[in-house]
Parts: C-alpha cells; sequence; structure tokens
C-alpha cells in the first residue's frame, strides 16, 4: 500500500510554508513570555512536543481510510463494477447486493489499518504523557510536566536514566567537566555511550542553573533528519556568537547515563527531533511474483473482455434469431424491446459484472494475509534467534518474504558481515621492530577450537581429577598439555556468560584479554621513548569513555553489569553441580579456580600463578623471571582507581576497544577521560594527566583521527595520530629533506610488516606522533575556532583545519588486529553456492586482506585462479579484461563441452573456477561505459568476485549494475553505515545487526544476527516463502477462473443473458468463506521438504531462482485445467438433467457443490504435508459449506427475490441423484491432474520429489542425514542433481 | 526506551508485547516458543504421489464406479416413459390449425385432439409432463420478473408490487396480481387423456392436479392474501389480471379453494423457472389404481385433448406431453449410467497402465535411492 499520509503532506506543506522566513531557526528563551498567550510567543511557529504518528482520528476515520484504499486499483475497479451494477440496463443482480464483497473486503482492510492506527496512538499518548521536568517562571524552579507540554525554548531538565523528551541543546551538567553521556541504544541500537559537551561559556562549576538568566538567541539549522550532523550559533545579546554542533545536543530519545543531572534549551520539539525524522515507515517494495502476478491480472482481464464479448455478440445473434418477441424477453417498463445490438452492448457490461471475479479480488488481500503468516512464521524461527542479543531475525519490508527464495546474487559486506567484527590485537610493529605475539595467537586458536568442543572439553577435564593437583598446577609438565583446554573452556563459558549479557560493547574477554609479547613487554619495562609514545598514543588516540562498574548505567534491559562476575561464577557453579556427585570435589577446586580467574576478567595479574599465562609461557619463564617477578610486585600494594573498581571501556569503534585493551595489557591504562583531560596510568603505577587541548575525529575521507594533548612533564604540546597506512605513510617527514635514514628505515620496515599483517588478513593501523610548537599550535588553534563556530560549510573547513596540521608525522609503529570470521561463514557460502548463488565480496578493506578473508571462507578455492585488477590505466584495463574474458569463454566453452559428453553428471564442480578481485579505481574504469559490457561478461564466468577498496556509493553502484544488466535478483547484506547504500539498492537488503550500530539495519528488509542465518533464510524460509506463495497464486488464479467459467458456460444455455444459476448469496460466500482459508493456509503453511532437507541439499533453491515455482506456462497450465474443470463441472450435471423439469437454482446448487468440491480437492492434491491444521481447515470448510447453504436456504423465503433459494438445497441433499452427480463430476474434474501427477511423480520426478522420498528413508540408510547440516552423501545429491533439467543450469543469466 | 524506536518496532508488527514493554524490568526474552506449530515442527502425512501409491485408488474408483453404472444404467431403462409433441408445426398435425391462428389475443379457445398409441403398460404411478423447447425461462430479465412477497401474500406487495415487475406490474392503474413476466407467461393449455377402449368407447383417466408442487413452494413460499378463509376474489379485488390470461388468479381453479389463487400448483409449477431452455413441468398425476393388478395405463390407443391457449410459433417453440414414470433416479436419463460406467472403466484402465508403470520404472526409481 503505497499512500502517502494525506495529514503528513499537510503537515509538511504547513511546515515548509512557515520556513519561508529562512533556512534558519531562532530559538528564544519561553521564559519571559510565559504569561503570555500563544499567539504572542516567540518561538510558537514551531511544533510542540506532542506527537501524533496515527493517521486518523475518529470522526475522519471511514472518509480518510476509504480515501486512501481506493488508491488501490482493484478496489476502484471493484468499486466502479458496484456502482455500475445500480444502472438498471446492465446491472447482473441487485444493486445493493453487489456492494457485499467491495464492502467486506474494505471493511476487513480498514479494521487492521484502524486497530494499527490505534496502537500507535496509545504509544503515542504513553509517550505524550511520560514526566519531565521543565522550568517555570512563577515557581523559579523545574516543575514536572509531560513530554507533551513541552515547547521549542523551554528549559528543561533530564536526570541520570532519564529519558530526554525533545532535541536539547546542553547548556549544563551536573559533570564538573560539563560532560553528558547518553546512550543511543533507543535511536540506532549503538549500545555505547556517546558524550555530550555543555555549550562552551555555560560550564560553569558547581553553580545552580538559572535559566531565567538566559538572554541569547538560538540561531541553529531546519529540522533534518541527519543523526550526525547539526549546526548553529549562539548569539548574545552583545552579537558575540558561540559555534555549536552534534556534540552539543541531546536527541529525543536517548537516555542519560552516566550524569546525574543535565539540563537546556529545546530546540526542536516533537516531530521535528531528529529521531521522529529519522523515523520513516515500514519499507514497500513489489516482489518479483507479484510483478509477474499483475501481468497475469492483465491476462485475466483479457480473457475477461474475450468472454463477456463472446456473451455481447453471441446475445445479440440470439436476439435477431426471433421474428417477434417471445412471451420470455422482457422489454423495458414502456413495454419497448431494446434493439439487439444495444442490448449486446448492455450484456458485455452486464457480463463484466457477472464475472467480475474472474479478476482475483481477494487475491490481494489474501497475498498480504499470506505474507503476514509467512513473516510470523519466519520471525518465530528458534534456529535464527540469537540468544545472545536477544533477537528475532526482523522482517522489516512486508511483502518481499519470496523474493528471499529467488536469489542469484549475493553482494555481502566483508567487515562485521563475513566477520565478527570483533576485533583481536594480534601483532604489532613498533620503530620496525615486530613482534609477533605468538602466545596471543596461541590463545586465540585454542579459543577458536574451545567454540566446537566446550562441551566436550570439560566433560573431560572433569572426569580426570587425578590430574589436578590444585597447587601444583604449574609445576608438572605434562599437565600443562591439558591446560589450555581447560582454559579455553573457562574462558569460553565466561565468553559465553558475558555474550548473553550483552551488557558491554567489544568486551568480550576474547577481545580483552591480550597476552603481552615478552620481548615486547620487556622493552616497555626498560620504557624506551618511541615505546612509551606508542602504548601512549595506542592508549588515548581514541574516544574511549571509561566507565566504571559503580556507575554503571543500568541497561534497559534490566540487566546489571555488576553482577557480571558473581553471576558467571554462579552459572559456573551450578553447571558443574549438574555433574554427577562423586566429582563434586574436584568440581568445586575446579570451579574456585574459574572463580579467581572470572572475578577480574579484564585485568590480566595475579598474584597467584597465571594459569592463563604460565602455561603456554612455561619454556621461557624459566629464562625471564623478571616477567613474573615483575607482575608480582606490581600488583602489591596496588590501590589505584584502575585496581579497586573494575575499568569498563565504551568504544566506538571494536578497532579502538582492541587496542585500548591492547595498551592495558601492557600496562598502559587509560582511567579516565573527560573532554579535557586524559588519565593514563603507566605500568610503573604512575598516573599521568594529558590536558586535551584537540581531538581531529576520524572520518572516512581522511582516514585518520588525531588528539592534541599537552604532556604533563614536558609540557610540549604533542599531536598523536592513528589512521590508514596511506593516510599515515604519505605524511610522515619529508623523505628528501630532514627524514633520517633510521626514520627511513623505519618506514620502510613498517612497510613490510603492514604488507605482511595484510596478506594474513589483519586490519592495520599505523600510529605516529608530531610535537607541535606553542606558536604553530597556537596558530592553528585560531583556525580551529574559526571552523568550528562557522554554519556554512563547516566540514570542509574543520577538514581543512584538521589536514593543515596533520603532517611532519614521525612514525611510531603499527598494530595488526584480527578481525575473525564469523561461525559458520564458509558452510553458508558454500551452501548459497551450492544453491546456484554468486557470492560477491565488496569491501572497503586492502585486496590482500579482503582475498585472505576469501579464502578462509572457501570463496576463493586453492585451485582457483585469480586474476587481480589492479590498475590505474584504462587501457590496461581494458587489455586485461579483454584477455580475461577470453580465457574464462575457452574454458566455459570447454567446460560445457565436457558437459555435454557427461551429461548424467552435472555438479558445480566444473562451473569456470575463475575469482575475480578488482580494486575500487579499477572498478569504475571497468564500469564505464565502453568496458561495462565486458566486465559484466566476464563476471558471469567469476566464481566469485571480490571488490576492495570501494566506496559505500560503489557498492550500490555494482548491485544496480548487475542487477540491471543481468536482470538477476540480488541481494545486498551488509552491517554498517557504508553499505546503506548497497542495501537499499539490492532487490533484498539485509542488515546484520552487529556491532557497528543500525543504521544498515533500519535500511533493510530483513536484519539478522549473523551471516550463518542468511543460510537458513534463503534456502528454508525463502524457498518455502516462494514455493507457497507462487502455489497459492497459481491456485487463486485457477480458482476464480474455474469458477467463474461455470457462469459462462451457462450463458450459453440462457441465450447470453447473465444469468446466474446460483444464488448470488451464495457466490459471495463461496468466494469469501468456503474456499478463501484453505489456500491462505496454503500460503502459510504448506511445506513440501523439510528445512533439513533443504539444508543438507542446497541445490533444491535453484528452482526458485529459476522461477519454476511460477513460470508464465504453469500460469496457463493453471488457466487450462480451470477451463477443463469448469467445463466437467458445468456439463456433467448439465447433461443429468438436460430435459428435466428442473429449476435454475436447484441447477445451480450441485455445480456450487461440485465446484466447492474440485476446488477444495485441488488443492488436497497440491498439499505436499498435511498437518492438523490443514485437516481441520479443509474439512471446516466444507463443513461450513453445508451448514450455511442449509441454513441460508431453510431461513430464506423471499428474501433474495429472483433466487427463492427456499429448501432448494434440501430437497436436492434428500435426492440420491445429487451426491451420484458430485461424486461422478468430483472425480472426472481431478483425474488429469491427479494422474498427471502420479505419472510425472512416477516417470519423471522432480528433484523435490525426490528430496522427499530421501526423506522417507530410515535414517538408518542415510548416514549424516540425523546431522542437520551434514551433507548427505554424494551420491544421493547426484541422484538429485541428474533430474535438475540441464538446461536450467545453462539458461541462469 | 519507548521514545523513538517503537515505530521500528511497529513495523514488524508480530512481536506481541514489544510495545507495551515500557521501562527497565519489564523486557522478557524475546525468545520464540519451542513448539511444533511456531517451528512450523507439527506432525504432518505427506503423501507422496507416484503410481504404486496411487493404485489401489484407482482400481477402487473403477471397481466402485462401474456397478453403480450398471445399476443406474438398468434403472434408467426401466422406466417408461411417452412423448408426443402437439406443437402442429405440420400441416398433418392435428393442432396445425390451432398453432396458426391463436395468438394471446384471442378469446375463443381453440382445441385440437393428438391420438397416440401406448405399446407398453405403465404400471405404479405415472406423471404427465407438459415440455417447452426453445423457451427461455432462464432469461435474466425474465427470471427476475416476478415478486416473492407478493406471491407469499404481504398485502402491501399485493396493490403495490416489486419495480422488477416491469412492464408488467399495474395495468389500468391497478397492480397486476400476479406481476411479472412470469406469471404473465403462465402456460395455460389444458390437456386432457382418453383411453380408446379397441371397441371405439373413450374413458376419461383420471388426471390429480395436486401433489405436483414442492410442499413447500405450496405451504411456505406461496400464500394468498388475506389467508384461506376469505373470499379470494375480495381480496385480490383491487388487483387487475395479467394482461395474457383469460381469467383473474381467483379463478385459476374455480373448483378447489386448496388450490386456487396463489397457491395454485400448476401456477406455482410455473413459477419455479426451469433451468435450460429445453424443459418439462409436471402438469398432472395418473395415479396408480387401488387394486394393483390392471397397470396404470395399459397399451391401447389414446386420445390426447388439447386446449390450446399458449402460443410458441414466436419463438420456434415446441409443445410436448410427455408420459413417464419415475424411479428413485427420477425420470429416465441413461447419461449418469454411462458416466459412471465410462469413467470407471477409464479409471480402471488407467489403475492398469499405472501398474505396469509402476513394475517398469517405479522399483527402479526406489531402488536408486537406497544404498544397500
Amino acid at each position: 500500500m503505497t499512500w502517502t499520509d494525506p495529514l503528513t503532506l499537510i503537515r509538511h506543506g504547513w511546515a515548509r510554508h512557515k520556513d519561508t522566513e529562512g533556512p534558519i531557526r531562532r530559538v528564544v528563551s519561553n521564559l519571559p513570555f510565559e504569561d503570555l498567550k500563544k499567539r504572542d510567543q516567540p518561538n510558537r511557529q514551531y511544533e510542540g512536543n506532542g506527537i501524533k504518528t496515527n493517521k486518523y482520528r475518529l470522526w475522519s476515520f471511514i472518509p480518510m481510510n476509504l480515501f486512501e484504499q481506493f488508491h488501490r486499483m482493484a478496489n476502484l475497479y471493484f468499486m466502479g463494477l458496484a456502482i455500475l451494477n445500480f444502472v438498471p440496463m446492465v446491472n447482473a443482480f441487485q444493486p445493493e447486493v453487489a456492494l457485499i464483497p467491495i464492502c467486506i473486503i474494505l471493511a476487513l482492510t480498514a479494521v487492521k489499518d484502524g486497530w494499527e492506527d490505534f496502537r500507535r496512538y496509545q504509544a503515542d499518548q504513553q509517550l505524550n504523557n511520560m514526566p519531565c521536568f521543565i522550568f517555570s517562571r512563577k515557581q523559579m524552579c523545574f516543575v514536572e510536566r509531560r513530554w507533551k507540554d513541552v515547547r521549542v525554548g523551554d528549559f528543561v531538565r533530564v536526570l541520570s536514566n532519564q529519558i530526554i523528551p525533545a532535541d536539547i541543546l546542553l547548556l549544563h551538567t551536573s559533570d564538573p567537566n560539563g560532560v553528558c553521556h547518553m546512550e543511543t541504544a533507543n535511536l540506532d541500537g549503538e549500545t555505547s555511550l556517546n558524550q555530550r559537551k555543555v555549550l562552551p561559556g555555560f560550564s560553569t562549576l558547581g553553580e545552580p542553573f538559572q535559566p531565567q538568566t538566559f538572554d541569547s538567541t538560538v540561531v541553529c539549522e531546519n529540522p533534518n533528519n541527519n543523526l550526525n550532523l547539526f549546526k548553529g550559533y549562539l548569539e548574545r545579546p552583545d552579537k558575540r556568537r558561540t559555534g555549536f554542533g552534534i556534540d552539543s545536543l541531546l536527541l529525543r530519545g536517548c537516555t542519560v547515563r552516566n550524569t546525574d543531572e543535565a539540563a537546556g534549551i529545546v530546540v526542536y520539539a516533537g516531530h521535528e527531533t531528529k529521531s521522529m525524522l529519522n523515523n520513516s515507515g515500514p519499507r514497500c517494495k513489489r516482489s518479483k511474483i507479484e510483478r509477474k502476478m499483475n501481468t497475469d491480472v492483465l491476462f485475466c482481464v483479457v480473457l475477461l473482455f474475450f468472454m463477456c464479448l463472446i456473451a455481447a455478440l453471441g446475445h445479440t445473434i440470439w436476439l435477431e434469431t426471433f421474428d417477434s418477441e417471445p412471451p420470455y424477453i422482457v422489454p423495458d417498463s414502456n413495454g419497448n424491446y431494446t434493439p439487439s445490438v444495444l442490448a449486446g452492448f448492455y450484456m458485455f457490461l452486464t457480463m463484466i459484472i457477472l464475472l467480475q471475479i474472474m479478476i482475483p479480488v481477494s487475491l490481494y488481500v489474501s497475498i498480504e494475509l499470506v505474507k503476514m503468516g509467512q513473516i510470523y512464521f519466519i520471525t518465530q524461527d528458534l534456529e535464527l534467534y540469537d540468544e545472545e542479543l536477544d533477537t528475532r531475525v526482523q522482517c522489516r519490508s512486508l511483502n518481499i518474504t519470496e523474493d528471499l527464495g529467488q536469489i542469484q546474487y549475493v553482494f555481502s559486506d566483508k567487515t562485521g558481515t563475513l566477520t565478527q567484527n570483533k576485533m583481536v590485537f594480534r601483532r604489532c610493529t613498533i620503530m620496525g621492530t615486530e613482534y609477533s605475539h605468538a602466545e596471543n595467537a596461541a590463545r586465540l586458536a585454542v579459543l577458536n577450537g574451545a567454540n566446537e568442543e566446550e562441551e566436550v572439553t570439560i566433560y573431560q577435564q572433569t572426569k580426570l581429577p587425578p590430574l589436578f593437583p590444585l597447587d601444583e598446577l604449574q609445576d608438572t609438565q605434562d599437565k600443562n598439555h591439558t591446560n589450555p583446554q581447560v582454559t579455553a573452556a573457562n574462558l569460553r563459558r565466561s565468553k559465553a556468560t558475558a555474550g548473553a549479557q550483552g551488557d558491554m560493547a567489544f568486551s568480550s574477554p576474547l577481545e580483552t584479554v591480550v597476552v603481552p609479547d615478552w620481548k615486547l613487554k620487556l622493552e616497555v619495562d626498560h620504557q624506551t621513548g618511541p615505546y612509551l609514545d606508542f602504548f601512549l598514543s595506542l592508549a588515548i588516540c581514541n574516544t574511549v569513555v571509561v566507565s566504571t562498574v559503580t556507575s554503571q548505567r543500568q541497561r534497559v534491559t534490566g540487566r546489571r553489569n555488576s553482577s557480571y562476575s558473581s553471576s558467571s561464577f554462579s552459572s559456573m557453579r551450578d553447571w558443574f553441580r549438574k555433574r554427577s556427585v562423586q566429582k563434586v570435589f574436584t568440581c568445586m577446586k575446579f570451579s574456585r579456580r574459574t572463580d579467581e580467574k572470572l572475578a577480574d576478567p579484564f585485568v590480566i595479574d595475579d598474584d597467584d600463578p597465571d594459569i592463563l599465562h604460565i602455561p603456554r609461557v612455561s619454556d621461557t619463564t624459566e629464562d625471564h623471571p623478571y616477567f613474573i617477578s615483575r607482575k608480582v610486585t606490581s600488583n602489591k600494594g596496588k590501590h589505584s582507581p584502575a585496581d579497586s573498581e573494575e575499568v569498563c571501556y565504551e568504544a566506538h569503534s571494536p578497532d579502538e576497544a582492541a587496542l585500548i585493551h591492547a595498551a592495558k595489557a601492557y600496562g598502559f591504562t587509560m582511567v579516565e577521560r573527560t573532554p579535557h583531560h586524559v588519565t593514563v596510568k603507566l605500568p610503573n603505577d604512575v598516573l599521568m594527566k594529558f590536558e586535551v587541548l584537540d581531538v581531529l575525529t576520524f572520518d572516512s575521507t581522511r582516514r585518520r583521527m588525531s588528539i592534541i594533548v599537552r604532556h604533563p612533564d614536558t609540557n610540549e604540546i604533542i599531536m598523536y595520530t592513528k589512521g590508514a597506512d596511506s593516510a599515515i605513510m604519505e605524511r610522515l617527514r619529508d623523505v628528501f629533506s630532514d627524514m633520517s635514514q633510521p626514520d627511513k628505515q623505519i618506514a620502510v620496515k613498517t612497510q613490510k610488516d603492514l604488507d605482511m599483517y595484510a596478506e594474513d588478513g589483519l586490519r592495520t593501523l599505523c600510529f605516529a606522533k608530531k610535537v607541535i610548537g606553542e606558536d604553530e599550535y597556537r596558530a592553528w588553534s585560531a583556525i580551529r575556532q574559526e571552523a568550528l563556530s562557522a554554519i556554512d560549510e563547516k566540514e570542509e573547513r574543520l577538514m581543512d583545519s584538521a589536514n593543515c596540521i596533520e603532517n611532519n608525522f614521525s612514525l611510531l609503529g603499527a598494530t595488526g588486529i584480527e578481525d575473525r570470521l564469523q561461525e559458520n561463514v564458509p558452510e553458508s557460502i558454500q551452501a548459497l553456492r551450492r544453491a546456484g548463488m554468486q557470492v560477491w565480496v565488496l569491501t572497503g578493506d586492502k585486496a590482500e586482506t579482503a582475498i585472505n578473508i576469501a579464502y578462509s571462507c572457501k570463496l576463493l578455492d586453492n585451485e582457483d585462479l585469480v586474476v587481480t585488477f589492479t590498475t590505474m590505466k584504462k587501457s590496461v584495463c581494458k587489455m586485461r579484461l579483454e584477455d580475461t574474458l577470453g580465457e574464462a569463454r575457452r574454458s566455459a566453452g570447454m567446460n560445457s563441452q565436457f558437459r555435454g559428453h557427461n551429461a548424467t553428471f552435472t555438479g558445480s564442480s566444473v562451473e569456470p573456477s575463475i575469482g575475480l578481485v578488482i580494486d575500487g579505481p579499477t572498478l569504475s574504469m571497468a564500469m564505464s561505459d565502453e568496458l561495462v559490457d565486458q566486465f559484466v561478461e566476464l563476471c558471469k564466468h567469476c566464481r566469485a568476485v571480490l571488490c576492495c577498496r570501494v566506496t559505500p556509493l560503489q557498492k550500490s553502484d555494482v548491485v544496480k549494475l548487475i542487477r540491471h544488466k543481468l536482470r538477476v535478483m540480488t541481494l545486498a547484506i551488509g552491517d554498517g553505515a557504508n553499505d546503506v547504500n548497497m542495501i537499499q539498492a539490492a532487490d533484498v537488503g539485509i542488515g546484520v545487526s552487529g556491532q557497528e550500530g543500525m543504521q544498515a539495519v533500519m535500511a533493510s528488509d530483513f536484519a539478522i544476527t549473523r551471516f550463518k542465518h542468511l543460510q537458513r533464510l534463503l534456502l528454508v524460509h525463502g524457498h518455502w516463502c516462494y514455493s507457497r506463495l507462487a502455489n497459492m497464486v497459481i491456485y487463486f488464479f485457477y480458482k476464480n477462473v474455474a469458477y467463474v467459467n461455470l457462469l459462462f458456460w451457462y450463458q450459453f444455455f440462457c441465450g447470453f443473458s447473465a444469468t446466474a444459476m446460483i444464488d448470488y448469496w451464495l457466490m459471495i460466500f463461496f468466494n469469501l468463506f468456503f474456499t478463501s482459508a484453505p489456500p491462505i493456509m496454503f500460503g502459510i503453511m504448506d511445506k513440501e521438504v523439510s528445512d533439513s532437507t533443504l539444508l543438507s541439499l542446497p541445490e533444491l533453491y535453484r528452482r526458485g531462482q529459476h522461477t519454476e515455482g511460477y513460470r508464465r506456462s504453469t500460469f496457463w497450465i493453471a488457466i487450462l485445467d480451470a477451463f477443463y474443470q469448469s467445463l466437467v463441472c458445468f456439463f456433467i450435471p448439465y447433461w443429468t438433467y438436460n430435459g428435466s423439469d428442473i429449476g435454475i437454482f436447484s441447477f445451480g446448487t450441485p455445480m456450487n457443490t461440485i465446484s466447492l468440491f474440485t476446488i477444495i480437492l485441488h488443492l488436497a492434491i497440491e498439499i505436499k504435508s498435511w498437518t492438523v491444521v490443514h485437516w481441520a481447515i479443509m474439512i471446516g470448510s466444507v463443513v461450513m459449506y453445508f451448514i450455511v447453504t442449509l441454513a441460508y436456504s431453510a431461513i430464506c423465503i423471499s428474501c433474495n427475490p429472483p433466487s427463492d433459494p427456499y429448501w432448494i438445497m434440501h430437497k436436492q441433499m434428500a435426492d440420491p441423484m445429487f451426491y451420484l452427480v458430485c461424486i461422478l463430476t468430483t472425480v472426472v474434474a481431478l483425474l488429469p491432474r491427479y494422474t498427471f501427477h502420479v505419472l510425472k511423480g512416477t516417470l519423471a520426478p522432480s528433484s523435490h520429489l525426490r528430496a522427499r522420498q530421501l526423506e522417507r528413508l530410515p535414517p538408518s540408510l542415510l548416514p549424516g542425514a540425523e546431522d542437520q547440516r551434514g551433507a548427505w552423501p554424494r551420491r544421493h545429491v547426484r541422484v538429485l542433481l541428474t533430474r535438475v533439467p540441464e538446461t536450467h543450469k545453462n539458461s541462469a543469466p | 526506551m519507548m521514545a523513538s524506536s517503537y515505530n521500528a518496532k511497529d513495523e514488524d508488527g508480530h512481536h506481541p508485547g514489544s510495545v507495551g514493554s515500557g521501562g527497565p524490568g519489564a523486557v522478557k526474552s524475546r525468545k520464540p516458543d519451542n513448539t511444533a506449530f511456531k517451528q512450523q515442527r507439527l506432525p504432518a502425512w505427506q503423501p507422496i504421489l507416484t503410481a504404486g501409491t496411487v493404485l489401489p485408488a484407482f482400481f477402487t474408483i473403477g471397481l466402485v464406479f462401474i456397478p453403480i453404472g450398471i445399476g443406474l444404467f438398468v434403472t434408467s431403462n426401466n422406466i417408461k416413459e411417452f412423448e408426443i409433441d402437439y406443437t402442429g408445426v405440420d400441416k398433418s398435425s392435428p393442432c396445425f390449425h390451432c398453432s396458426h391462428n391463436y395468438s394471446w389475443n384471442s378469446t375463443s379457445a381453440c382445441t385440437c385432439s393428438v391420438p397416440f398409441t401406448l405399446e407398453q403398460s405403465f404400471e405404479s404411478n405415472v406423471f404427465m409432463y407438459y415440455g417447452l423447447s426453445n423457451f427461455y425461462q432462464n432469461h435474466r430479465r425474465y427470471v427476475k420478473s416476478r415478486d416473492d412477497s407478493q406471491l407469499n401474500g404481504d398485502k402491501s406487495s399485493l396493490v403495490n408490487p416489486s419495480k422488477e415487475c416491469e412492464p408488467y406490474r399495474k395495468s389500468d392503474e391497478k397492480a397486476i396480481a400476479p406481476c411479472g413476466a412470469i406469471a404473465n407467461s403462465l402456460f395455460n393449455d389444458t390437456l386432457e387423456l382418453f383411453y380408446i377402449h379397441p371397441n371405439g368407447n373413450r374413458t376419461p383417466i383420471h388426471l390429480v392436479k395436486t401433489g405436483i408442487a414442492w410442499w413447500t413452494d405450496k405451504h411456505v413460499k406461496f400464500r394468498n392474501p388475506g389467508g384461506h378463509d376469505k373470499n379470494l376474489s375480495v381480496a385480490f379485488q383491487e388487483t387487475s389480471k395479467p394482461v395474457n390470461w383469460l381469467k383473474p388468479v381467483y379463478e385459476l381453479d374455480p373448483t378447489d379453494p386448496d388450490n386456487n389463487g396463489f397457491i395454485n400448483e400448476d401456477f406455482i409449477v410455473w413459477m419455479r423457472t426451469a433451468a435450460l431452455p429445453t424443459f418439462r413441468k409436471l402438469f398432472r398425476i395418473i395415479q396408480k389404481k387401488k387394486d394393483s393388478n390392471t397397470p396404470t395405463l395399459q397399451p391401447g390407443n389414446y386420445t390426447l385433448e388439447v386446449t390450446y391457449n399458449y402460443p410458441v410459433r414466436s419463438f420456434d417453440g415446441r409443445k410436448r406431453m410427455i408420459l413417464s414414470t419415475i424411479s428413485w433416479m427420477g425420470g429416465k436419463n441413461p447419461f449418469l449410467g454411462i458416466a459412471y460406467m465410462t469413467v470407471g472403466a477409464v479409471c480402471f484402465f488407467l489403475g492398469v497402465v499405472l501398474l505396469i508403470i509402476h513394475h517398469k520404472y517405479g522399483n527402479r526409481n526406489n531402488n536408486a535411492d537406497i544404498p544397500n
């Protein structure tokens, strides 16, 4: 339903009108005007804070809803016909009766709309009546009001853990540093805290906020939906201006955390707030089936036209045969007879009315219902539920469920989609020396294994009590072998617990625990300059916020973070208690150990011999006693804040979290961050408090961020920068002039290490430092301030100012961070490819990283020929394109020859195995007009395509290109804001709700939490939805044609006079009640092949890709079958009753009954699996038919004049002939379809049928069948595959 | 937490309770229930249509249908039926003069007598029908042209009939009763049967004129205005007779007050419009004599005396008189019996074909899947 809410339109119209005064909004305090009337208020033209998302009001519901419903063609068509029926010349039924179906459909939709709207209204009311504090001049304090009372210009105070009622410019907080933390989870799902700063000049410490003294004017931009952009300035009475940005704006819907109290002036309220402007309604897409269906509806229209034409001509000719008027031709009220040609024309219109249900009106309503049901079942799927995030799969687009079953191309983002986006610090290189962190790698490898074997491992451990002499744990060499397993189990367990709580961003043990490289540790402890700088930059060059357990924000989910350790401990103990009683002793010992380990997962120091580290460094501990002794000493007498309280980091990006935890592992712990200071605890327990002069935040163009601090000891101004290697390397101190030889060497060595990291699939970041002179800083600071307060081109100016200081770096080092693959990614990708989908990866990463990931997730095979396109020249690009294309064609030709000779076996292994890797600049060349065709053709030949270093725009361009050039169904999956374009460009957009916020989810049609869910979503639900809906649509067409044709055949025996031999009420009931529920149930619940089979045989998915479920031929076969069945249903009763004394409606009753049986049993043939629901609905429909018909014909004596249904049904049911006719006709009508199904099932079974036969086999005969994801024996697959027609594979575009 | 996210939740719309969950602590797990229904794991019967599985169905249908067909065919053949066309199209036909001279406007009756011979004797009750051909009683406008509430005895409808009756609604400012085209075109031939004894004597055969309409029609659906007691001519005094009728409705059967007016059975039978343009309507019943030794109609010569009132030449129609005995399956109609036998035979044949197919291909397919 695509209509725009007229109210919104009007509202927008008003808004536009109001905004003609300029692109800016001026807000002054309301306080001086508090007693004035509304029209004298200075901010009166701005919207209040009450929201109204419901479309209708009580009094306007009916007209407005009708108005909206009549935007639908189908409704208009039926309304038109109903109105036509009021014209006496052409009416087919009593006019009032003809209104019933359309009224029922309108009423149903209206009830649905009304209910949804009422729910919206209730939610609005709930919001509008939430309490908040507004400053009142009369009482001179903040008084409690409701949200809807908030107006622009009001001063509002928000307390900790309260929800912000409107967009508020922050003027005061209780925090001495003038910051306010807010959680934006409601807005974008990000669980991390955002920091907001009080407007400069208002952060008067300790003083209570006095709104009555506020005399400035807030000038800001007009409302827009950009959550990350806000600009404006404060104009004081003396014309002084103070600029502010998004970091001073509290957004409606967010929650204040960690701050006792915050206050400010409301700048946007109600619908004009950023969060409300971001709320777009559900997405409306037309699915492929529906588009196809619409053409078939057109075919029906054509068919209808011809049928009416035949009737009209027939009527004219029939009238011409009479010399004089026979008594059964009724003249009009004046006694005149209509000329036969005119009568024919009238008849045409009448026939349209009579045969109107040829156009399946209820189809659209039914499809909507079916999709609702399908979505219900998708969201109910346990397999797609994510325990950790407590999230189900979300279906945000309501009407493209079946498109999931037809996907041919999958475009995937890499980071966060294929990978976990849980960054793990792996290696680093400092001043040209590489530190491999081998122990850390070993730990991660163990962790990895533990993922799969967790239960087993722990179980084995509990079975080996003698191997745990608690106090000698690290002494005996052979016990150490078991230890990694224990640790792994512990970690895994704690990880699971942490994950289940889901309370901290990027803080699972996996990410937080870093085992230091002992060599580097030594270097650090010597505290040589560059090393210090490197770790300092790691620790402070970020936007991570520290929150401590005591002030830990309370999650909206009601789970408290502080319960972390204890709960994990108790759950751990519970778990062990479940083990056998005899082993309790050892178990308890074991769990005590666990407790110690878990109590403080963030600080890697233990007075006890560390079970985490020691075993794996045990070879070296003897040689390096310093390592342990230092640890021990450093832990003695520690009372620094970091140790007495747990430090929790709230990071914006997982990279930052990984880095700061790495720094912490080496003793550089960031303890506190305020806008002006950052405190770091050094390994020697010295606290260093840096004054933060400026932060140049990260953006994707500069690809680096910097922090400018003043060193507390030396008073130097130092800038630490981190960024992508290219962004840093080219800005190092000039190589030719003053770069010294060692510097150069460092740069070269670091670059070499970076390349190695990239090859390993690690994400690289470079760190650099620059010492800025006092004067230089002052000069730059002036430029910066100007840029900050600018309102026009603020971004550009900020960027320029950043660029102007970020140069002449001296390189410190680089880090390699691993982004681990999500679970089951390789399996999922393989399954998708077996299902015939082409998987592309589009990533912003470097080619080497991308290729590496591609190999590890089985996108590329070792045997594959990988062609890399990285060039700057178009001619080169063209040449390579042609070469590769030639080669691809040759190998494809060979393959097809090969396949020709071995037609029996066509596995996917003979597909051309070319992997194409192309980078961003080359991609834009390849997509230029002259090369695009070759590029697309090459892509068709490729097994996998990897696009690296692509921008978000390019991602969507690629998707659009493939979608339009190859005319295929595309799916895009991604998790970040950079994937939004791509997600919107594809036919189906999938958002992965992961670590990077919710933008992708907001833009998507479906939101999942893991890449592996895609496999089930597509192969199982997509397939089901597709075949269900396709079958249902086909059946609907069949049903209507079969029924309507009965009436048509009768026209040949009633002089084409548009008589219906079936009572009109019964006709309505027939469509509305007797035969509507079964197809809907069929569309929601039919299941041809079980989910486990679909997963183990992804090849079955290909049916949807080639639209085998719903082809034009399927449609026409259904129509032909409908014609045949209607002929049978008409003519067998006809010949039975011909010449007898049967009345019209006695003649129609058996036909109606036969039709019902035929239509229901036709469906019964199509239903593949009969559950209780199926039986109930099918039998219920038949029973209902008889009950309703009997009741109706018993009650209705003269209520429906021409048809006189009175006692007809009873009379018929007392006649044995009725049953004989019904049985015979039903059998004859269904015999062809039944026989066809049987023959096809025996002689040429489809792959689906064979899969069902496989399901029937006892499990003992199917090795691997008990394992849901385990592949079935290749032989079965082959048997199935031979049945997939050859043509389908080749016809894949 | 509701502040702005509820809309996003509304969109998927299928998480009951998600909207109402405001504030911390009120959130329950969104984990779907692990029920067979929600997880689509309901136990299911999954028939697979292959030759092997459906063989019994085909054979059963064949074996059941053929006997039914034979039974129907035999029953139909046992029904005796005699039909005679008295339209008078041919010059030789006795009713030729009537058919040519008569129109709706004629005032004087035209009579003709049609002789015929019955070869077989008719046992049990014999039903006498009149048959019309090419009479489209199912024409849409014709079918509608009646007022059921008038026929149901409704006083107001009597004087103010439904618009559907136009143009047979009023004549001379008086409401027509019964109104409408159906009533107007009431079949009004009178048919009488005489048995011609071999000695030349004519014996009239007693024709029962009640019991020919549905009981419900006669007693529920059709009612005279003003109930039974009243004088019908008074009840109908404000109405006029239909244009084509020779006498008003209350004179349809002056001899029997229970068969007069709207509840006249000939009228009721006519008002039940026929489904097809060639139809018969029950006219009289010749009841079996009490002493069951003699047949109801013995073989021999008969005469059909026709009062020829009903013109059919305008639409090229035919009028017939039909004598028929009936069985449980109604009148004579061999079609259903033949159809049953044919379908049964076809199913049986298909069963045999499938059996062959099953033996040749079915096993092969199954074996291919089953590893030994």
